[in-house]
């Protein structure tokens, strides 16, 4: 990872690196058990069916999980994540891929926000904000 | 089956019960804040950040030392194992709101929205304690899953000081599954299939407008006592309550009254933008409806515009109007 960016040289309307994330089962399943939701429709298909879905789908920690690692991927390790905010559209589901986007809609007083879209195959499974304090001064 | 309106009204007035109350003692995590946890959670995100993972570069960043993914808040309190059997015997509020809805059809449940604020890194060793309320319960929604109603719970983590240390509020949809082809479709495996146009719900006054529909005709409700003209179709006549109602075949040529583009948000299983419109047909009726087959900018109120029935690939008909040549 390389080193954090600072707060002063960031500036609103600054777009993200983008990330594409390939999704598996074993992201799907590992995120829900590494979360500890053992809810069915996060780890048996049959499960998933019953309920009118095709497959299992991300649970909504993996998905903020994802969302959180997005942003400090790009900040650095001596960001502070503040908060975050999801919306949750098309679910994420094994075999589609979820493209991740980012813009900085605000930055004030060493505190940053960005908007994050994931987008998969059906359409944006996740909106969400996230707040981050970066470092400021040399 | 469907509830009927008396048992909505019984279903909901339990519902209201449940709103502003504890889901029960506050919980304990499982496990303090620890290592192992930690490594997984990366493992699955795919993230690499040394402040959760590198004690040496930790420690030289602002955290001072290992902290756990803030994102993490709420899984050291999950339930965990538990809740893979279901709430068939629930143990807390929250549960039995759940199987309230479940045992009512409302089976289907699906995570819609989360805001997290956290007001500390948590580091390992700390112990984390969730207190949760049952906020707000919506009205019955139609979604494209299928009705159901929100749930709003809001909770907050504090630790071994009974500090706070974050807040969370979670809402879920519960929900009547809606039949879904296309969920068959991709039994097979392989990429998920698009779901397809949100169906119109259909009964007892409209379920024949949409049966004519897929004859291939465009109907209008005609009073056969006066004569009026009706749309949407509807159980009584509005001008002489006459409930001896027929319909005739409309000619689909009709002027667009009034539009709008809709750009944002995009729905799956939708073309966009789509450019919705109120048309007048000739027939003295006015139907909301689609105009397809020119760029939206072309489109203006009095447009002469034509009815055609569209067929979806999943075989679903619709009328829709375009511009008349």
């Amino acid at each position: 990872m390389s080193a954090s960016i600072r707060f002063d040289d960031v500036k609103v309307g600054q777009e993200l690196p983008p990330l594409d994330v390939p999704l598996t089962a074993a992201i799907v399943v590992g995120g829900a058990i590494a979360s500890r939701d053992y809810t069915p429709v996060h780890h048996d298909r049959g499960a998933a069916q019953a309920q009118g879905l095709s497959d299992v789908i991300m649970n909504i920690l993996t998905t903020n999980g994802y969302v959180s690692r997005y942003v400090t991927d790009w900040a650095g390790p001596d960001a502070r994540v503040r908060g975050l905010e999801v919306k949750l559209g098309a679910p994420n589901m094994p075999g589609d891929t979820m493209k991740m986007t980012g813009r900085v809609t605000s930055a004030e007083n060493g505190s940053v926000e960005v908007e994050v879209v994931g987008k998969n195959g059906w359409g944006n499974h996740v909106e969400g904000t996230v707040t981050v304090d970066l470092p400021t001064g040399a | 089956m469907p509830l009927t309106p008396e048992q909505k009204k019984e279903l909901e007035a339990q519902l209201e019960t449940f709103v502003g109350k504890p889901i029960g003692p506050a919980k304990a995590g499982r496990d303090a804040v620890n290592e192992p946890m930690i490594r997984s959670w990366c493992d699955a995100m795919g993230d690499a950040n040394p402040a959760y993972l590198d004690p040496a570069a930790a420690k030289d960043s602002v955290h001072g030392g290992i902290v756990a993914p803030p994102a993490m808040l709420q899984a050291w309190t999950m339930i965990g194992w538990d809740m893979h059997r279901g709430y068939d015997e629930p143990t807390n509020e929250e549960q039995r709101l759940h199987k309230l809805l479940t045992d009512n059809g409302y089976t289907g449940v699906v995570g819609t929205n989360t805001a997290q604020g956290y007001t500390r890194y948590l580091r390992p060793g700390d112990t984390v304690t969730a207190e949760t309320v049952i906020e707000s319960i919506s009205e019955e929604k139609a979604t494209a899953l299928g009705i159901g109603y929100f749930i709003v719970t809001r909770t907050t983590f504090s630790d071994q000081d009974a500090e706070e240390v974050g807040w969370m509020t979670f809402r879920v949809l519960k929900y009547i599954p809606a039949q879904q082809p296309q969920a068959a479709a991709s039994d097979a495996g392989g990429a998920p299939a698009v779901p397809g146009r949100i169906r119109p719900p259909m009964g007892h006054d409209n379920a024949w407008w949409w049966n004519a529909v897929a004859d291939g005709i465009l109907p209008i409700q005609t009073c056969n006592a006066c004569g009026a003209h009706h749309h949407p179709p509807r159980p009584m006549c509005g001008e002489c309550r006459s409930m001896d109602l027929g319909f005739i075949e409309s000619t689909g040529q009709g002027t667009v009254h009034t539009f709008t583009v809709i750009r944002h948000p995009q729905f799956p299983g939708y073309d966009f933008p789509i450019l919705a419109a109120l048309i007048d047909l000739e027939e003295g009726v006015r139907i909301v409806s689609n105009v397809v087959g020119c760029d939206p900018g072309d489109v203006h109120i009095g447009m002469a515009v034509e009815a055609f029935i569209h067929e979806d690939e999943d075989g679903f008909k619709l009328p829709l109007f375009r511009p008349v040549k």
